[in-house]
Parts: structure tokens; sequence; C-alpha cells
């Protein structure tokens, strides 16, 4: 997608010109080199710490190389079932929220879609006003509170169902399809609902996958919504089980020396948590990446 | 970053010009009524219906809730407060040397951030324009995506064992004979932390949009800057950064308008009662204050003043870009 044009350099170059072509060009290796180090160096750490053994990550051995390699840690995490009833709450999680996200940001961005719908400017307004002012943080946790969505994966679903982002890409692609195809279906006499069904979905699927994306990373990558809302250890998703091994890790080294041993226990296991956590949307990353870059790009060139 | 970009005018007016003219072909020139396009279009208004409701509700019926910091509001009353108190809450908080602390605070994060994180991701995608093997292209851009799809606990996960006494600073510190500083627990390091790993976290995928319009740019226009002598860097100079301009204003207005909204998710993971003197800002005060202080009229009206600031902050900055460079959001 964001393959960038090579310009031909058939035409004869100055000296000067030459001379920078053949410095450059190494200067900029480096630089890039340096970029893809130092984004990937704290992926590698945490890998190699999550392998290493309690005495020499707290001797500050270990870097990249994983030193003293066990699997105990990995075997204790995996054993915990708190982290697997976390583990599948996230999935469940993420898997509702996504529905009704998809749901409710499909039918809305289909209805802006229609250039010659009357209200149309108002729909679009009340959206994209969302954009730039939100109610803020107490407002939303009082209303939660107040319908009484705490303790329930709605507290997660409901106040995210709607991406304005996602939505106006959305709509610029419906807006991109053809219009034929709906006038005809049309006057063979489907219902917009049917045609909506029949004939604009199975057209986006590229879309479509790309919004599912979008909001499953997002939903899966979430914790704050749960973090408010959730008061039972058996309902936190993993990333909230995370925070709270980091929050827990934080306060045992800031109360002193005396619970080292306990922090650097935490230390490991931290790492293999955060390991398990991101391991999913890594192994999918190399897959999905260009759908998420595409999509941006439609949000950014039509939105 | 993630919102529409677009340099021309107003989406909404032009549209409603073409979708009368559109309308207006087939049949007499009249604007339908109401009750008209209800008995036409009725599908496609139920349709909206539900996400309507959403809007409503965890939309408008939050910024309506904001109503609570001139009220007097008990947990499990009305969400909109039982009786009005003025401006006693906002008062308060003007007269709170914490809230200028914090205002403080959120400032200099703010501006930070900005100077660090806006111009890094141009700087990533002219040096990647410059960049003639494809492959390792793709693969410096596939890599420095990667930060933005993790989750934000996990990034503060790696800023604090990074950060850590055996981590890679302190083992790097070593390494040069200094003895090992408890990053984390140091008020004076936390901007730089923040900052450095806002800036691990952002650049690569900054970088997209810049991207996407460095391939607009007329390739004659290098043709003709070549003819006339300019260097690669004259040429970078005077047709890839013009070129890019409406991108760089556009992104630019965006990231003005939620500077007050410093990264509160990351904050709140990584700072602790010794950072607060530097790592508090406006929203890690309001949610103390309100969801764990139960003081909830009084951090609404902190979080509503901190909310009219941005969207002043945007309308400024588009106002500004507008007159004078002629780029605006809307």
């Amino acid at each position: 997608m964001v393959t960038v044009r090579t310009r031909s350099w058939s035409r004869p170059r100055s000296i000067a010109d030459a001379e920078r072509g053949r410095v450059f060009p190494v200067v900029n290796a480096v630089l890039l080199s340096i970029v893809v180090l130092v984004t990937v160096y704290p992926f590698a750490t945490i890998v190699a710490r999550s392998f290493s053994g309690e005495g020499e990550i707290r001797s500050g051995q270990v870097s990249v190389i994983p030193r003293g390699f066990n699997l105990t840690t990995y075997k204790l995490v995996m054993s915990d079932a708190t982290f697997w009833v976390n583990y599948r709450n996230t999935v469940v999680y993420t898997v509702t929220a996504t529905v009704v996200a998809m749901v409710l940001t499909t039918c809305y961005a289909y209805v802006l879609s229609k250039k010659n719908l009357k209200g149309r400017g108002a729909l679009i307004g009340i959206a994209v006003f969302t954009m730039f002012f939100t109610g803020g943080l107490i407002p939303n946790y009082v209303l939660v509170t107040s319908l009484g969505l705490k303790n329930s994966v709605w507290a997660i679903a409901l106040p995210n169902a709607i991406n304005v982002f996602n939505l106006l890409v959305m709509k610029a692609f419906f807006e991109s399809l053809p219009g034929d195809l709906e006038e005809a279906a049309a006057v063979d006499g489907l219902s917009t609902y049917g045609i909506l069904l029949r004939i604009v979905l199975p057209l986006s699927k590229a879309v479509i996958a790309t919004m599912v994306l979008f909001y499953s990373v997002t939903f899966w990558n979430s914790w704050f919504s749960a973090f408010l809302y959730m008061d039972r250890v058996d309902l936190f998703p993993v990333t909230v089980y995370l925070r709270n091994l980091i929050a827990g890790a934080a306060t045992a080294t800031s109360v002193g020396s005396s619970k080292d041993s306990l922090a650097q226990t935490a230390a490991n296991i931290q790492a293999v948590t955060m390991v398990l956590t991101v391991l999913p949307i890594m192994l999918v990353y190399p897959f999905i990446q260009r759908y998420f870059v595409s999509g941006v790009m439609l949000g950014a060139v039509k939105g | 970053m993630s919102a529409p970009v677009t340099s021309d005018p107003p989406a909404a007016a032009p549209e409603a010009g073409q979708a009368l003219a559109r309308a207006a072909r087939p049949a007499p020139v009249r604007r339908r009524t109401w009750r008209q396009a209800f008995r036409r279009d009725w599908q496609l208004y139920s349709l909206a219906v539900l996400p309507l409701v959403f809007f409503v509700v965890f939309r408008y019926l939050p910024m309506a809730g904001n109503v609570i910091a001139f009220r007097r509001f008990q947990p499990g009353g009305s969400i909109f407060g039982d009786q009005w108190v003025g401006l006693r809450y906002v008062r308060l908080f003007l007269h709170d040397p914490t809230f200028w602390k914090v205002f403080g605070n959120t400032l200099t994060l703010g501006v930070l951030s900005l100077l660090v994180c806006f111009p890094l991701p141009i700087v990533l995608a002219l040096l990647l324009n410059e960049m003639r093997r494809r492959r390792l292209k793709r693969f410096v851009q596939s890599v420095s995506y990667l930060p933005h799809f993790l989750s934000i606990v996990v990034v503060a996960g790696f800023i604090l064992q990074i950060t850590a006494v055996d981590g890679t600073v302190n083992q790097v510190l070593k390494g040069l004979g200094h003895a090992p500083i408890t990053f984390i627990q140091q008020p004076e390091w936390f901007r730089a932390i923040y900052v450095s790993s806002e800036a691990w976290q952002t650049v690569g995928w900054g970088s997209i949009l810049y991207l996407a319009a460095l391939t607009t740019i007329d390739s004659d226009l290098y043709e003709a800057a070549r003819i006339d002598g300019a260097s690669r860097w004259r040429q970078t100079w005077h047709v890839t950064l013009p070129g890019i301009r409406p991108t760089m204003i556009t992104l630019l207005i965006l990231n003005i308008g939620t500077f007050m909204a410093v990264g509160f998710e990351k904050i709140l993971l990584i700072y602790n009662p010794l950072t607060y003197p530097t790592a508090d800002v406006i929203s890690t005060y309001v949610y103390r204050m309100g969801v764990v202080s139960n003081s909830f009229s009084y951090a609404a009206a902190i979080g509503l003043f901190e909310a009219i600031i941005g969207l002043v902050l945007v309308f400024t900055a588009n106002q500004i870009s507008r007159r004078a460079v002629g780029t605006s959001l809307w």
C-alpha cells in the first residue's frame, strides 16, 4: 500500500550528486537499521527475560540472550487457573464487543453513504462532533454505573460500540461502490435490508475484514474499561491480570529492598505474561498488517 | 492521527449540494419534505436508529452529564445531580494548588511530546522514501508499525522492565561505571521516560500518512528540479517538503487538539506517588479524585475544563492554519 514510486535515475547526474549518491544510501541504511533495532529491542529483552532464571535477571545479566535458560516460569504462569480464566474472558469480551461494534458501525456507515438521504449532514455531524468533544471520564463512569452495566461485558462493549474513524472508513468504502447494482436490485424489488445483506455486504468483504481487525485488536488490547467496571478477579481480561502484576511489582519495589525476592519473581512472571498476551497479535500481525495500512489510507484519503 | 484527513473545505456542505443536484436531475427541482423522505427511505432511517441510540446514550448523555460539575451529585442518585451549587466546584479547583501543579505537568508533557513526536514520523517517512531497495523498505515499515498494535499495558510493562534496576538502561550505566538509578521512582526522570516511550510507540505508525502523501508528489517536479541542478537535499527541501505540507498541517492541528489528553492510560500505569510531582496530569488527577475518592462533581468540573481547553485549542489551531496557509480540517 505504502510503496513509493521509485524515481528513474536515468539522467546523468552532477558530480556532487553522484558523490552524495554514494554516501547517502549508506547513512540512510544505518539510520533505518537503528530504527529497526530500537523498535525490536524491547520485544527481544522481554522474550529473553521470560526464559531466564531469577538470579540472572536480578544481577542484571539478561539483555537479549536468555541466561539460566528455563521454562519454569512459563509452567508457573500457565498453571495459574486465574490466568486462563482471564485469558478466556479476553476472548469472550473481544468477540462480543467486536460483533456489537460491527453491526452498529456497518448499519450507520451504510446509511451515511447514501448521498441523497435527507438529514444525512446532521447524521454525519452527530458522529463527527464526538471526535472533538467527549463527555469525559467522570460522566461516563457515572452513566455506566447507574445503567447497572458494572461487572458485565456490556460495560466494555456498549460504550465503545462505534469508533468514528472506523465509521468514516466504512462510509468511504460504501460510497466508492458502484451504485448501479443497488439500483438494479431495488428495481427487482429488493428492500433496503435485502440490498445491504445480499448486494453490498458481499461486495465489502475486504473492508469488513479490515474493520473486524481494527476492532478486535482494540478490544483485545483494552484494559481500562475492564479495570474501571469489573470488580471481581474472575471477570478480568488478561490485560488487567497483567496490569495487576505490574502494579504489584511496582509497589513491592517502592516499599523497599526487603521485598526484593517478591519483586524479582514478578519480573519473570511479568515477562511471561507479556509474551503470552502479545503472542496472538504477533502471530497474525504479518498477515494482517497490510489491511490496517490500507484501512488507514482509505480513511485518510476519503475521510 | 486516527481521524479523517482532508485539506478540502467541509465535507457536508458541498456534498449536500451535490446530493440536491443529483436528486434534482430526475425529479422536478424541489426539496423533499421530511414526510416524503421518511416514506421513501424509512428502511434506511430504521438502520440508523440503534447507532443513534448509541450516540445519544454513550456520547451525548455523558456530555450533558458534565452538568454535575455545577450540581451536587450523590452516588446512586440522578446522573445529573440533585441540586444546583453554581460555580462552587470550579472555584474549589481554581484554588487547589494540586490542580495547578497537574495543569503545569499536563502542559509540559504535552509540549514535549509534540516537539518530539510530531517531527519524528516525518523524518522517518523521508528516510524511507529515499530507500531504494523495496523489500528492505517494506521490512523496516512492517517492524516500525509493530508498537502500534501493542496493548498499552504491555508497553508499560516494557518501560518498567527496561528502566528497572536490573534492566537494560542500568546495565549500560553499570558498564560505564555508573551506580544504578531507580528511574521509575524519580520525578526528574519521568518526562524523559514518558516522551521517549511515546516516540517509540508512535513514530512508525505516524509515518504512514506521510508516505502516502509522498506517493502523490508529481515525479515531473523532481525531474524539473534535477534539470535545474538541484541536489538531492535541495529536492527534498523544495519539492518533497512542500508536497507533504498539507498532511503535516492537518496532523499538527489534530495533535494540538489531543494535546491536553496526554497519554492518560500510560501514565496511570507507570506513575506512582513518588513521581507525582512531574507525572501527575489533569486526567490522572480527575481519575483519582472521581473514581478513587468519589468526589464526582469536583472531578467532573476539572474534566470539563480540560475538554473545553482541548476544543478551544483545536478550533484555534484550525482557524490559524486556515488563515495562514489555507489548510484546515473543516
